[in-house]
């Protein structure tokens, strides 16, 4: 088992995110989770990054260590889990090139950043072009390159994306998508959030179903694409 | 054209001060959105560890521990001083800052005046209230440049001032722990996803604050001998003044702004009474923030978002 989330709650003063949901991945996996707005997506992602506290009783662990016991930065650079955060969130102050180099803030190996930083400019060829321009200066689509490209060079053992297909043209929702497959196909874990849920699913091998905080649903991509209820719910009839 | 230079040096030297202390303020603004307003109580503390510093290596020199030049003792308590200061600093944030981190800003205001009071009243119960003079460590020279008097104190104080300025200015620009604090300026939340320490930026940034203002209060020591408790004050609330007219957060705008409110004061106090002098300065200083409410160069409206 790779990242294991047990009885996750999850409040914003007294308004409850999160009723206890549970959810696991394993290595390696890409897995979605659909849901409406304000079902708790985004909540859960940040939950497992350590930005917000959850409740006592919360369970949640990555290859046996305990998740709770890390604070947010060193889920990143120790864990090795890495966060597309919902609205991408990029330091429009700072340039491409600053953008990518910050992510690797906590880590030492000089060689493998310099690999690594050609590697997301062979996945995102845009992003070499632009490398020294600023982040706030960069189109939509290229803004969401730049966001999972600083991902990756955080850590990349398991990459959690909240709605990477948010404000993209289809096209480049559909490049985007194979980036991340290339990505997920050299071995890093994918767990992703979104509202678009047929793409979701057409891309996750699993995927989980969030309303109102609980999971109500899970199975296989090709159950949920077939359950009557999703489809009615999310897919549009 | 002869007072209007002399004018000039003076602001210059008076700007250096305000400029080194408003550094501090905006830059812990800016990664923490907070306003540490014991930043002028730091300032006193560096001078008064700046006097400890200064009396112990003319104490040793005149046992003859070691015989180190004037000039070399006023660079070695500079230094000294700015690092144990980065220290006092540190610990501001972490008892005072650090648990409240999430509190409302209000709270944090409010915590930094308690520490305010607590530094000045600790140093009162420390040492007492009689003012204790700063040590003469250079002797002053005056240079005569056509009618312009110039003194080697005002130099060294204008030129020290804007080169660690620009050291900072440098430090952010280049370092990776610089950028962290640029990402931080522009939206700190998200930053702890790019394995950057929270808690290790803002010790550094209180830290470098309080360095700048324990330099400030050394200078301010050459130029001014007499320290006492409640010397952070003023100063303090005049460099807070500069950092939000050079636009919160901007290192660039704290200097400049620093600067100007030295040469306001000054040129204020040429043409009107000098009691008259903060109430004018400061009325136009108001006047400038009517105008530019965010500063020289603030963002008109705050990029950052919460989660």
């Amino acid at each position: 088992m790779s990242l294991s989330v047990a009885n996750l709650h999850v409040s914003y003063g007294r308004i409850k995110a999160l009723h206890g949901i549970s959810f696991q991945i394993e290595e390696g996996e890409i897995v979605c989770i659909i849901g409406a707005n304000g079902a708790g997506k985004s909540t859960t992602l940040r939950a497992v990054s350590r930005l917000v506290p959850v409740e006592t009783g919360s369970q949640m662990s990555y290859r046996d260590k305990n998740l709770l016991e890390y604070p947010a930065d060193k889920v990143v650079s120790e864990l090795g889990i890495s966060h597309v955060p919902e609205g991408r969130r990029l330091f429009d102050n700072l340039t491409v090139m600053e953008n990518l180099q910050l992510a690797t803030f906590a880590r030492k190996d000089k060689a493998q950043i310099e690999q690594d930083i050609q590697r997301v400019f062979t996945i995102f060829e845009r992003l070499e072009e632009r490398q020294s321009q600023k982040a706030g200066t960069l189109s939509g689509g290229e803004q969401q390159m730049l966001a999972v490209g600083r991902a990756y060079m955080s850590g990349r053992k398991v990459m959690l994306l909240d709605e990477p297909s948010m404000g993209l043209a289809p096209v480049l929702m559909l490049s985007m998508f194979e980036a991340l497959k290339e990505i997920n196909q050299e071995g890093t874990t994918i767990l992703l959030v979104e509202q678009n849920a047929r793409l979701a699913l057409q891309f996750a091998q699993r995927g989980y179903v969030l309303e109102n905080g609980n999971i109500v649903l899970e199975g296989s991509s090709a159950a949920l694409l077939a359950d009557p209820e999703v489809k009615k719910a999310y897919l549009g009839g | 054209m002869a007072v209007f230079l002399q004018n000039l040096i003076n602001a210059l030297q008076w700007g250096s001060f305000y400029a080194l202390i408003a550094l501090g303020y905006s830059m812990v603004y800016s990664i923490l959105m907070l306003f540490n307003f014991a930043h002028g109580d730091i300032f006193m503390v560096g001078a008064y560890i700046g006097f400890g510093v200064s009396t112990a290596l003319v104490a040793l020199t005149a046992m003859g521990a070691f015989a180190l030049p004037n000039w070399l003792i006023l660079v070695l308590t500079i230094l000294f001083s700015m690092f144990l200061t980065s220290f006092v600093g540190m610990i501001v944030e972490r008892v005072g800052y650090r648990p409240l981190r999430d509190a409302p800003r209000a709270s944090a205001a409010i915590t930094g005046l308690m520490i305010g009071i607590i530094l000045e009243t600790g140093n009162l119960a420390l040492l007492g209230a009689q003012r204790i003079s700063f040590p003469p460590l250079i002797r002053t020279a005056t240079y005569d440049l056509g009618g312009v008097y110039v003194t080697n104190k005002k130099i060294m104080i204008v030129v020290v001032s804007l080169g660690l300025a620009l050291a900072l200015h440098q430090f952010i620009r280049r370092t990776r722990w610089g950028m962290a604090i640029r990402a931080m300026a522009f939206d700190y939340v998200v930053v702890p996803l790019m394995g950057v320490p929270l808690n290790k930026m803002a010790a550094l940034t209180f830290g470098l604050g309080s360095a700048l203002a324990a330099a400030a209060g050394i200078l301010f020591g050459v130029a001014y001998p007499v320290l006492d408790p409640y010397m952070g004050i003023l100063i303090g609330w005049k460099a807070f003044v500069a950092a939000i007219l050079g636009g919160r957060g901007s290192i660039l705008g704290a200097t400049l702004a620093g600067f100007l409110m030295g040469f306001i004061e000054i040129f204020v106090a040429m043409v009107f009474p000098s009691t008259l002098r903060d109430l004018i300065a400061y009325s136009i200083i108001l006047l400038i923030l009517v105008f530019r409410p965010h500063g020289f160069f603030g963002e008109p409206y705050s990029a950052r978002l919460r989660l």
